[in-house]
């Protein structure tokens, strides 16, 4: 991993740990950023962690740039020593695959995709070497993911798989980016899932959309009365696969205020991960299914 | 005490000076994107300078009052009327109870701001009024301003009429318009001529223009250095492993037509930015018209540092002229 500063204009500091996605750029990025958090620098207004990388907005007439990116690197060093130990909690997201209502979406942005004769699903299928589109979505939704980012627009999560380098499902975004999405719409693009927490413009392909309230601005949702947003980095979520009437019904739920999304707390060691990848995966899912 | 909207206008939301602190969430910092124009309005009726005001572009509302106040609109160049009698822009004008404020055609800039005595008294989301359309937040129920609407003010103390904005304190930008750019960021992935080229070609504002960014056309596209895609940026060379965005930054996505992001913007995504436009000049650009043909301009930091040092000294003047 190489680290590169650079200024955003003269009210950021933007640091990225790697140029290329990996759980140990993101860790970096993540105590790095919680140090800056600690520090509590004079002058510092917003720290945003993103996926292999994150961004300190300060104030220049407080602190001069020069001394805030000195400030922010010389916690490099202890960010490196940081634990790579997570104690988190593992939700389960129910996922209708190919739905109708992104199927619609994506056959009027037809234009704009790289294979106009396919869906994104058939794209996504056959890129990543899979026979069929079944394959696909077992493939993504059989292991857990990480959320590895929250942003873009109004807590929108960017998940990343806890699979080997070599499966993880590699995919393009729109070649010019969408002006709709339907809300909750499970998208993918380069090696990160997200699920759009708002209807609006996307990039993503998109393969299928959850009866899960991510974001509720009126706080209205059972388990969304403490803050308006889900999730947070360091989450971990399990896909499950579920057809139409299962989505009819837990969207009921969802919307009579029945619903509470199955989460359960964990723990996330990177050491023991990148030790053994499906032993560490069948603990988390054996702790998500307990009672 | 409230003003009932008659006509909404174009696209007119209620915006303060902003929401900070949660970005890192995907929820920007929203507020007026002409901020100086926005403190301006608040002063002249003596509001305190962050006050929800209403953001107007192009075209402006039609306001009538259900009680007596005082209205000053700063910014773009829309001429505001009380009861079909013309009032001078960047200047204190008083509003009877019953009478009806409207708006005349735009001659100058894009956005106004109407500040009323009291200010617009909304309820206060993370902090604060600001409409953030797509997260559904702030403002009128989270949206745009419509037919019909009550909008609430607060305490005011009316009776600042007269007082006026000296002409050399106000801001709008030339034509052609100048940004300043303090390149970073993902600089490096850009060829040396088409480094070269962003900042010697004449780009035209391009009618995608909003509160979450700016779109620029006419310029030569851009080539990426040649290099293999790092893992989970996606292939094309205008794509990076998603990250945070700058306010300000200026990304570019497939290498065609640059996009300044503004006070709406997403948080972070996958296309690469070239660097971000200097504090000092974002206020200009909620007031470039479609069209509007804009230079970019090279900067160093340190001449950043000096265009904000003589932004914050305006700033200064005018709020002793409006002491």
């Amino acid at each position: 991993m190489k680290t590169r500063y650079s200024f955003g204009g003269d009210e950021h500091v933007f640091v990225e740990m790697d140029e290329e996605m990996s759980l140990e750029a993101f860790f970096k990025a993540l105590s790095m950023s919680n140090a800056v958090r600690d520090a509590a620098i004079d002058g510092v207004t917003e720290i945003c962690p993103a996926n292999a990388s994150f961004q300190v907005k300060f104030d220049p007439d407080r602190i001069k740039p020069d001394d805030m990116m000195a400030e922010i690197k010389a916690l490099e060093s202890h960010a490196e020593k940081a634990e790579k130990r997570l104690k988190t909690r593992i939700v389960e997201f129910p996922v209708y695959y190919q739905d109708p209502w992104t199927h619609e979406t994506l056959m009027r942005f037809r234009d704009r995709h790289q294979d106009p004769n396919g869906s994104d699903l058939d794209y996504a299928a056959r890129i990543n070497g899979f026979d069929t589109v079944a394959d696909f979505i077992t493939a993504h939704h059989s292991a857990p993911w990480f959320v590895s980012m929250v942003g873009f627009v109004s807590g929108l999560p960017f998940l990343y798989q806890l699979v080997e380098r070599k499966k993880q499902l590699e995919v393009p975004k729109y070649v010019r980016p969408r002006t709709d999405t339907p809300k909750q719409t499970v998208g993918y693009g380069g090696c990160f899932s997200c699920i759009y927490s708002v209807r609006g413009a996307g990039g993503y392909q998109m393969f299928g959309i959850t009866p899960v309230t991510i974001f509720d601005p009126k706080q209205e949702t059972s388990y969304l009365k403490d803050f308006m947003v889900f999730f947070k980095p360091g989450d971990i979520v399990k896909f499950s696969p579920i057809d139409r009437d299962e989505y009819d019904s837990i969207l009921a739920e969802v919307e009579a205020n029945r619903f509470t999304p199955k989460i359960k707390e964990v723990e996330f060691d990177l050491e023991a991960f990148e030790a053994d990848h499906d032993g560490t995966n069948a603990k988390l899912m054996g702790a998500l299914n307990v009672g | 005490m409230s003003v009932k909207v008659v006509n909404p206008g174009l696209f007119t939301t209620i915006q303060d000076l902003g929401r900070p602190g949660y970005f890192h969430l995907g929820i920007p910092i929203s507020g007026g994107m002409d901020r100086l124009a926005v403190r301006a309005a608040n002063l002249l009726v003596g509001n305190d300078e962050g006050a929800a005001v209403l953001e107007s572009a192009f075209m402006g509302p039609t306001l009538e009052f259900e009680s007596d106040a005082t209205v000053a609109v700063t910014g773009a160049d829309i001429p505001p009327k009380v009861d079909g009698e013309e009032q001078p822009t960047w200047t204190a004008f008083k509003v009877k109870a019953g009478q009806v404020v409207s708006f005349d055609y735009l001659r100058a800039g894009a956005r106004a701001y109407i500040a009323i005595s009291g200010g617009i008294a909304v309820p206060s989301y993370l902090g604060s009024r600001s409409t953030y359309l797509i997260g559904a937040l702030g403002g009128v129920d989270g949206r745009a301003v419509g037919i019909g609407d009550m909008l609430p003010l607060g305490d005011g103390k009316p009776g600042r009429e007269g007082r006026s904005v000296p002409e050399k304190l106000r801001r709008l930008p030339g034509n052609p318009a100048e940004l300043r750019v303090l390149p970073g960021l993902y600089w490096r992935l850009l060829t040396e001529e088409a480094g070269r080229n962003f900042f010697e070609d004449e780009w035209k504002v391009a009618p995608e223009a909003d509160r979450m960014g700016v779109r620029f056309r006419g310029g030569r596209e851009m080539s990426f250095v040649e290099r293999e895609q790092p893992f989970g940026a996606g292939s094309d060379p205008s794509n990076i492993v998603d990250g945070c965005y700058s306010y300000g930054s200026v990304q570019v996505p497939g290498g065609k037509e640059p996009i300044v992001l503004h006070r709406d913007a997403v948080s972070g995504g996958g296309y690469f930015t070239l660097g971000a436009v200097i504090s000092a000049d974002m206020d200009l650009i909620g007031q470039l018209q479609p069209h509007t043909p804009t230079r970019f301009v090279p900067v160093t930091m340190d001449e950043a540092l000096t265009a904000r040092a003589d932004r914050t000294r305006l700033y200064q003047e005018l709020k002793k002229e409006l002491a």
